[in-house]
Parts: structure tokens; sequence; C-alpha cells
């Protein structure tokens, strides 16, 4: 009953006119590709691919939103002596790409999006211990702070938001829901936080997220740390009345206005795809 | 439980057959001469018409049929048959509540997303419009949908064969089952040869049909030579007709709705009769295109909520008689793709869906059918898709999610059982596994998407998005090199025929 996305199917993450299942034209059509030969840009160390079986079968795991799959691989991966980082970035994270590029286009939707995050979650559980023994810990992208707005206890967007910015490689502290501006600050300050993300689902909880970006300019940490907003009424005008650094519509969008943030942040480009969303 | 709409008591239904019985003994039926010595020999009283001198009135006599012979000839209808695929797969279902979709076919003209004008169609537009209907699910059948006014021209292919002309292109681009019909009596042989090079054999087209054929009455209660001849020709090749009787309430038929049925029912009975005359058991479908006449401009609107009454209503007698039922629904009278347009569609579209119509004709078409939009046809696939889903009703799943049978077999209590206050459903396995099969997934076309910084689209827009992915999308199927030689030899020979038979006039205009 299930769609089935087969990654070695197509070349989708190869070539982007093709990231939409060949909706931008061209006369040839996506020809089968039994796995990955080349580079997946931003995504895979240079020189990468997944023409390793067990990478192939790591990154369709994720596709497949298979928590169980995942772990086995994970743990198949540490007992073959596979790099974890490169289990990661070779593999499962691959996976978690195309799950968002798919989103995106409208193939995949929420519920497969989290069953990917999930698998993701599974996967890293597994192999973080190995990579804190090697040193070799997956850089984060950065540091992120998340909560609701003051008085907001709508947390489902807010937990997507958590989901896939943890499963795409961003460190989240996710301070739940009814935040203050000052608990906001606090966990800024506290672990050095590149981004504060305040959601909020009603009108009258959106004035909390103006609170928040005085909050967060009161007390020096602006404009080094960056404030994004989002929820259901919230809008680009809205953000830029209040001085937000940035607004997203979902979760996928998101991670693309995350990605962007911490290029300013730290200067060097993290992703220069740009999402399909 | 599945959710259905009924417009007419039981009663009612009795008595629309019983006067519909009453107008084929008086006035009687016209009937062409191909069927004046089959019903003569089923001892059918053919007469002369009124104002007709005597001698020279075969051809428009009058048939008096008595209820007798077309209680017989209902009793030898089959109840339901399928069509086929090319792949030999069974793919449409004629007969009980089963509701399939197909485009409006015939069209002469084509919207020009570009400059918004209605131009002759072509082939190039036949093409596309087979592309689309090919890559959605939403319709379970191709048509014959325009009319390739390039090809079929004094200049070039003889325009009398373009109904096999529009067969040959369709064949060529789809595997889907096809609706399709005839312009002339000469026309229908040469289509159904067509069909028996593709399906590999006249017994073979007789057990796996392909396509049904629309065959039309004139209103009222006249089966024209053409039309008569259609039937007989389909009856003895084994191939669906499609009755599709056209009563124009206040024009051609009964103001009344109940009185217009009333003539609907008289005529498809009527056909069946000749039809299974000719050669019972044949499969042939209750249908038709019945519309209000439009009291001010004299037209025919598709898109009035009369006009798909007058479908739901007559398809209601073809199942109180047990047949496989058809319908012209989702289609507009507006110009343009435009609210009305999708309104007038997307309303007709709910309700053929919940009157059990087994096929139900029309999408795509503008201007009360003189005009055919693929950018509609997109836009009608998703308000198709939404009838589907109405028509599916609540159903309570018993999908067995985990494992555990208990558990699934609650409406919400396991489902609780696992997230307790958190309101975290989003993340069950539940959820993934069920809501493609609870929800419809519109295709882009439907935008539910929060405002961004970018203006908004509207419909029309990211339908040529759409139509465009699609087509892109398209595979054309393979067709063996033998296959379409015998097409085009059958292509040559009949417009060589038709070349032999320029003079003689051809009848009417099929669906």
């Amino acid at each position: 009953m299930d769609r089935v996305w087969e990654y070695g199917h197509s070349n989708h993450v190869l070539e982007p006119s093709w990231m939409c299942g060949g909706s931008q034209s061209g006369d040839s059509p996506p020809e089968y590709n039994p796995g990955l030969h080349r580079p997946i840009p931003g995504l895979i160390s240079a020189g990468g691919s997944v023409s390793d079986p067990l990478f192939g079968a790591m990154l369709q795991s994720i596709i497949d939103g298979s928590p169980e799959k995942a772990t086995e691989l994970a743990q198949q991966a540490l007992a073959n002596g596979v790099d974890p980082l490169d289990a990661v970035n070779r593999g499962f994270a691959v996976g978690i790409k195309f799950a968002g590029d798919q989103f995106g286009c409208g193939e995949m939707f929420l519920p497969d999006l989290l069953a990917s995050a999930e698998a993701m979650k599974a996967a890293i559980k597994i192999l973080e211990p190995e990579m804190l023994r090697r040193g070799s810990q997956r850089e984060a992208l950065g540091k992120i702070v998340l909560g609701t707005a003051r008085g907001d206890i709508h947390d489902i967007g807010k937990n997507l938001v958590a989901t896939i910015l943890s499963a795409s490689g961003f460190q989240i502290f996710d301070l739940g829901t009814s935040v203050t501006p000052e608990q906001f600050v606090a966990k800024a300050k506290e672990v050095d936080a590149d981004i504060v993300g305040v959601s909020a689902l009603l009108t009258t909880t959106m004035a909390g997220q103006k609170s928040v970006i005085e909050a967060l300019d009161r007390n020096g940490l602006r404009p080094r740390v960056k404030a994004i907003i989002g929820g259901a009424a919230v809008t680009a005008k809205w953000a830029a009345e209040i001085g937000a650094d940035g607004y997203s519509r979902n979760a996928i969008d998101a991670l693309e206005l995350a990605r962007n943030l911490m290029s300013k942040v730290t200067g060097k480009v993290t992703n220069k795809e740009t999402a399909q969303a | 439980m599945r959710p259905r709409i009924q417009l007419l008591s039981p009663e009612l239904v009795g008595r629309i057959l019983r006067e519909a019985f009453e107008l084929l003994m008086s006035p009687g039926v016209r009937v062409g001469s191909a069927v004046v010595e089959l019903l003569r020999s089923a001892g059918v009283e053919v007469g002369v018409a009124t104002g007709v001198a005597a001698g020279v009135a075969a051809n428009d006599g009058v048939a008096r049929i008595p209820e007798r012979l077309v209680q017989q000839c209902l009793a030898s209808v089959p109840r339901d048959f399928y069509l086929y695929n090319r792949q030999g797969e069974k793919a449409v279902h004629y007969g009980g509540d089963d509701v399939h979709f197909d485009p409006g076919s015939c069209c002469v003209q084509m919207l020009d997303p570009d400059t918004l004008e209605a131009r002759p169609s072509e082939t190039r537009d036949l093409v596309r419009i087979v592309q689309v209907t090919e890559m959605l699910p939403q319709f379970a059948a191709q048509s014959t949908a325009v009319v390739c006014n390039d090809a079929c021209s004094d200049s070039k292919l003889p325009s009398a064969i373009g109904d096999l002309y529009r067969l040959f292109i369709v064949l060529q681009h789809s595997d889907k089952p096809i609706v399709s019909g005839s312009f002339s009596a000469a026309g229908l042989p040469g289509m159904i040869d067509l069909l028996v090079a593709d399906t590999g054999g006249p017994e073979k087209l007789r057990q796996q049909p392909r396509a049904v054929f629309d065959v039309c009455p004139s209103p009222p209660l006249n089966w024209s030579e053409f039309g008569s001849h259609n039937l007989l020709d389909l009856a003895r090749a084994g191939v669906p007709a499609e009755v599709v009787s056209m009563p124009l309430a206040g024009g051609t038929a009964p103001v009344t709705l109940a009185g217009s049925v009333t003539q609907h029912a008289a005529e498809v009975l009527a056909g069946i009769t000749l039809h299974q005359l000719a050669r019972p058991g044949s499969p042939i479908v209750w249908g038709g295109a019945p519309a209000i006449f439009d009291m001010r401009t004299g037209g025919a609107p598709m898109g009035a909520v009369e006009t798909a009454m007058l479908n739901m209503a007559c398809s209601e007698v073809g199942k109180h008689l047990g047949l496989p039922t058809h319908g012209y629904l989702v289609a507009t009278d507006s110009k343009l793709v435009d609210a009305q347009a999708g309104a007038e569609s997307a309303r007709s579209a709910m309700l053929g869906a919940l009157a059990g119509i087994n096929m139900i004709s029309g999408a795509g078409m503008l201007e009360s059918l003189a005009c055919f939009s693929v950018e509609k046809l997109v836009i009608d696939a998703e308000s198709i898709a939404s009838a589907q889903r109405l028509a599916r009703g609540i159903e309570v799943r018993s999908d067995d999610v985990r494992g555990d049978d208990v558990r699934g077999q609650t409406l919400a209590t396991a489902m609780f059982a696992q997230t307790g206050l958190s309101g975290e459903f989003l993340q069950l396995k539940e959820t993934r596994a069920l809501f493609r099969q609870e929800q419809h997934l519109p295709s882009p076309v439907i935008d539910r998407t929060a405002r961004g910084s970018e203006p908004p689209t509207d419909v029309f827009t990211r339908a040529r998005t759409r139509v465009d992915d699609l087509v892109s999308k398209y595979r054309k199927p393979a067709l063996s090199e033998d296959v379409l030689r015998k097409f085009q030899a059958i292509v040559a020979r009949e417009s060589e025929r038709e070349a032999d038979r320029a003079g003689v006039a051809t009848e009417g205009s099929g669906k």
C-alpha cells in the first residue's frame, strides 16, 4: 500500500533537474541506476560515493523510515570497522537529504519525514559513542535554541523543526512550550547558541516572538545570535516588522534558513545548494 | 457504508418505465432502414412515418416496440462487463456502483493557454490530452477527446475518417481502455479493425474489449440510419456499445426533469432492443448526456445542476434495471478555466460519484462541450479525486499496523494508549501507515501552502505547470512494428475507400 522510494532507481540526487521526478523537462528519462557514482554536493565529503552497497542500504533505511534497519546497519558498520563519520556522511545523511528533497517536491509527507528523522536518530545513537572515542565527532552545523512563545502550548510545528534540524546535523536545545524571553536568553548564553527559534501558532502569542527578539537585543546577543520565527500565522511581513533574521513556512524551509544563517554566522557556506522546497 | 444519493423513489422509477414503454408504442420510435427487417422478423410493426409518401418510407419507418420484446431483450443484456488495457488486465468495471471517469470526447476546439482563445484542435492537442490522461490515475479510460483538424482536411486525409484517425492516435499513445465513437455508419468497421489489430484478433477483442463505443439516438425517439447501423455492427462484433441519449429538457424533450428522464429511458430501451436483436448477450451500457435546454441561449448547459440531476436520475433508472451506466458530467459552460468552470465541474463530479454512475465522461470540457482544455483536465482530476474519496465514505480500518490484532480494531483508543495526552499522533506508525488511505493527497494544482514572500499563483498557472510536468514524465507505450504497420495500413485503406465514396453524404456527428 505504501509508496516505495527506491533510491537507486533514479538519479534524483545526482541531477538537480530530476530533483522532482524529472519535472524540470528534458528529453531523456532518468535511467535505472543501481547506485550512486558521483559525489553529492555539500553532503558527501569530497570524492565520496555511495557505490558501496552498505552505504546504499544505510540511506535506503532512512528513506524507508526504519529505525530498526538503520540501527542494524549502524551496528554492522561498526563491526566491519567502517569509520562512523563515513557511515553518517556517505550513508545515512544522504538519505535525510533525499527525504528532505522529496518532501520539498511534495512526494513525501510529514509522517514520512518524521520517520526518516527517527531512523536517522537511531543510527546516530549507535554511531555516536564510537565517534566520540575516535575524536571524530560529526561537527554540528550549528547550535539552535528552540521553544514556543510565552502562553503558546502548540508545539507540533516546533517539534517538527527540531526533529528535522537535529537529523540534519544541527545541535538542538529544545526549551519546550510557553517559554519566557528570559529563558531563551539564558539558554542562548549558556550554550553559546548560533540561532534562537521562536514558534507561535496564535496571533495573540505572536507578540511573544517580538519580546524574545527585544530581550536578545537588550542582552547584547544580537546580531551574533540570529533570531528566527515560525508558526501558522507568521508572515515575512511580520518577521520584518519585528526585526527577525528570518522565518520559514515549514520544517524543510527552516532547515534551509538555518543553513543560510549559519553561513552568515560562521562566514563559511555549509550548504550551497538551494532547496527545492 | 458507501454514501449514495438517490433522486427517484421506487414508485417514480416504476412510473418512468411504464410511460417509457408507452412511448415505445405511441408515438413509437423512428428507426433506420438497417434495422427494419430485424424488427419486423421479431414481430414489430414498422409503419410509415406521417408526412412521408408510402413506398419510399423504408428509411423513415416508425417502429412500435411492445414491452414484451423490450423485456426479452433486457433479459439478455450482460449485467456487467470489463474493459481491458493493452496488457490484457481488467481496467474498467461497468457494473454495480463502481465509478470511473474519462475525459470528454469529440471536441473540435482547443483552448490556447497563452491567448485564452479557442482554436481548431489538432493532432498535437489530442496527443497532449492522451499523455496527461495516461499519467493520471483518476482517469480509468482514455477518450477520443478532440478531432484532429490538421490531419483530416481536404488537402490531407479525408475529414470523414477523422473518427478512425483519433482512435489511431490514441492507440499509439495509450495502454488504457478507450471510450470512443464513430462519425458515420461507414466509419465504424475501420475502427473495429484497428482494435482487432491492437488486441490480436476478433475473438480476443470480444473476450477482452479495449474500447466502448458511444452511439447516440437523436432526440426525440429517433434511431437514425447511422445510429441504428452502429448498434448492429457493434453487437455483431461483440464490442461494447454505450447508448448516449441526449434529451434537452424543454427543447427536444419534455421540460420537466421527470419527463426527460422518461424520454431518455424510452430511447435507451429502443437502442437496447435493436442491439440485442442483432446479437443477444452483447454488452451495452445505459448511458446518456441529458441536459436542460437553456431558455436564454438555446444551448445545453452542461454545468447546470439540473443537468447533473438528469444524469443521476437517468442512471438510477438504468441501475433499477440492473444495467451498467454512463453519464456526461465534470464539464462546464464557462469559456475560461475560471471559478465557474471549477465550481460546475467539481459539483457534478461529486454528484456523479455519489450516484454510482459507472463511467462519467466530460472532464476537460469547456463552453458546453465546444472546447477542450488540458489545463482544465488536470484541475478536474483533482475534483474527481475528491469525489472518489467522498464516494469511499468513512471507513473503519482493521489494518494491523503493529502485528497486534486487538490494537488494529479500535477507532482511537489504541492510538491514545500510545500517545496519552502528548498529542504526538504525527509520530505514530499508524499515522504513516494509514494517512495515504485516509486522505487524498492533492497535486500542486491545489494550493494549501502558507503565504510566502512570492506572490500567490492562480490555479490556471499551476495547472499549466502540472500539464508540462506530466507530459515530461509520460512515456509512450512500446508498440510492435507489426501492429503499427497494421494500423497504418488500415488508415490508408479507409482513406482510399473514403475517396471512392466521395460524393456520398455522411450523416450526423458522433460522440
